[in-house]
């Protein structure tokens, strides 16, 4: 089947205000099949925010993409024209972002901001256009969709607003949507109830998904793959339940034990230390050779300082970044 | 034992309407009572809105309550003056979820953390410097650090530094409402050491206020769920997850991502 998406070789740097330029993301490579979710796992300083806002050409005014190609439905969307980049970008990739308070405008009713993103996509006339914003809305809020519709984003819970930007996120019916830690904000109940909705949403319309996390928990039963980021590379990539229960990647494994047992119901595992990964993530901008977490990795080996690993396949779908596993 | 930190019948209430002189009430807190004992961590769960950080602001007399009361160490706190409450106030500190917003931007971290020192009046400059030192290699900060600004800092090290401020005036309470919610799980584990470590050394109490049940477990003595502005649940840990009564205890445990798809505590709905 030919990927919705196929990411080949990224590299995005930022301009410090030196002019020193610091890396970002470094060779980064991963398809998506339709209708598929995949994971992203990484840390602060990962780079995976960056990586959002690189398929989409959202970055800062001081963000290079140095190299690579994004291709989607066969375009390659780095050189896209700025108007066929307009067309893409909530018609047919939607992003949705973490904090739903400063994407939504505070003077406009709800209702109004998702038949805005309809709008803008799609010439309809206005009772059209009303009809299929009741019909977004009511997907999102199956219970009251009427009075939300009327309501200000000051008068909604954050969970409420989120849902908000996913009616707006949908509106189109995009192939793919891109969300950056859209639950971080919530509460666990809440966050559970917004993931399920997307995935009814993704079943139903057939559109993949990148869901960005930090909280690895977070992508058991939701998603397909994962693939975990360091310092701006794919450290591995493969299904969910074979990363989460058998991680090969130093990184991966080292993250997972950090958890604390679920549940530790017996006293003696109860306020027991945690494991730490020692050491602090690496600063990227000092250009350090070699694997970027070889500094605080238990099975370092001489080759570690000098090269950087690329990936080796362990099994068929997983892929692991570390000299470990070179063939 | 005596608790360090007894509650009966809290009552909190905010005008719920437009206008400030709105008859219409928001019960915030509808009648909490509990109890910590000292040297212990209780974790305080519950749905956002259900009145944990009102709880939190009236524990650490930030906030007047309606009405029922507050004792720390054995003495009725809310019948007192305000004269009176500024003398418990160091007693009870608050670390918060976002230390970006709690840290001033414009302060480096010798100055934020010495602040509380400076407010009391009570020590020299080269104590509070001192103190500062002493404070920031107890939270494992390195010295070097003091004269860094917030921005300057990781998110880790922005939450040290803000459990170092809460430790200057050595309180006997710590009330950490979501102080990890906003980390990284590996930073978690780290500060969750920290508590840890600190509680021992320092015999310090916890009040632990999350939405992270697994976090909750792995800390605290005893747990207590809140809903709608009361307490529905509460006792020991152990009890609490293997026989979770109330709706509001199963959602929570129920809607608590898990690693584990396999593992059995949870109850079914």
């Amino acid at each position: 089947m030919t990927p919705i998406l196929e990411v080949q070789n990224l590299h995005v740097a930022y301009f410090a205000p030196t002019g020193q330029l610091c890396p970002a993301l470094a060779g980064v490579h991963f398809d998506l099949a339709p209708g598929e979710i995949l994971g992203v796992l990484g840390e602060s300083g990962s780079g995976k925010s960056t990586l959002a806002a690189s398929l989409l050409r959202l970055l800062p005014s001081n963000g290079k993409i140095q190299q690579g190609k994004v291709l989607f439905d066969g375009i390659n969307l780095l050189e896209a024209s700025p108007q066929n980049l307009r067309k893409i970008r909530g018609g047919r990739i939607s992003l949705i972002v973490q904090e739903p308070s400063s994407s939504l405008h505070p003077t406009l009713q709800v209702g109004r901001q998702v038949s805005d993103a309809l709008a803008a996509h799609k010439p309809l006339d206005r009772s059209t256009l009303r009809e299929k914003t009741g019909q977004l809305l009511s997907t999102v809020f199956p219970a009251d969709a009427e009075r939300i519709s009327r309501s200000y984003p000051h008068e909604l819970s954050g969970g409420q607003r989120q849902r908000v930007l996913i009616a707006q996120a949908i509106a189109c019916r995009p192939s793919l949507v891109i969300a950056d830690e859209p639950t971080a904000s919530l509460d666990p109940t809440t966050q559970q109830e917004i993931l399920l909705l997307f995935r009814t949403l993704t079943q139903k319309f057939g559109m993949a998904m990148i869901l960005i996390t930090h909280n690895p928990a977070l992508l058991t039963g939701f998603a397909d793959r994962i693939l975990v980021l360091y310092a701006g590379r794919v450290a591995e990539i493969g299904p969910t339940a074979t990363v989460l229960s058998s991680p090969q990647h130093p990184y991966t494994e080292a993250l997972l034990r950090c958890l604390p047992s679920h549940f530790a119901d017996e006293r003696s595992v109860r306020k027991a230390r945690l494991h730490v990964i020692a050491g602090d993530p690496p600063d990227l901008s000092l250009h350090a050779k070699g694997c970027q977490f070889e500094p605080r990795c238990t099975d370092r080996m001489e080759i570690c300082k000098c090269d950087e690993p690329a990936g080796a396949a362990v099994s068929e779908l997983h892929n692991v970044a570390c000299f470990k596993f070179a063939g | 034992m005596q608790p360090l930190l007894r509650i009966e019948n809290l009552v909190k209430h905010y005008a719920a309407g437009r206008s400030a002189s709105s008859r219409d009430k928001l019960a915030a807190l509808d009648g909490v009572s509990l109890s910590i004992a000292p040297q212990t961590t209780l974790a305080l769960l519950g749905k956002s809105g259900s009145g944990k950080s009102t709880l939190a602001l009236c524990i650490a007399c930030l906030e007047r309550p309606t009405s029922g009361s507050i004792w720390f160490e054995g003495v009725g706190v809310t019948a007192l003056a305000e004269s009176e409450r500024r003398r418990v106030r160091p007693q009870i500190q608050l670390v918060f979820q976002d230390p970006a917003s709690s840290l001033n931007p414009r302060w480096t971290a010798l100055e934020i953390v010495s602040e509380p020192l400076l407010v009391q009046q009570r020590f020299t400059k080269q104590e509070r410097i001192e103190k500062t030192h002493t404070l920031l290699d107890r939270v494992a900060l390195p010295r070097k650090m003091a004269s860094r600004r917030p921005d300057e800092l990781s998110g880790g090290q922005k939450q040290r530094l803000a459990i170092a401020r809460a430790l200057a005036l050595e309180p006997k309470l710590i009330i950490l409402d979501e102080a990890l919610s906003a980390l990284d799980c590996s930073v978690q584990a780290q500060i969750s050491n920290l508590l840890l470590d600190l509680q021992s050394s320092l015999g310090l109490t916890y009040l632990f206020i999350t939405h992270d049940f697994a976090m909750a477990a792995h800390l605290a003595d005893q747990i207590a769920v809140m809903d709608r502005g009361r307490i529905v649940e509460s006792g020991l840990t152990e009890k609490i997850l293997s026989f979770p009564c109330h709706q509001a205890t199963r959602s929570l445990l129920a809607a608590t991502p898990s690693l584990a798809e396999t593992q059995n505590v949870l109850v079914e709905l």
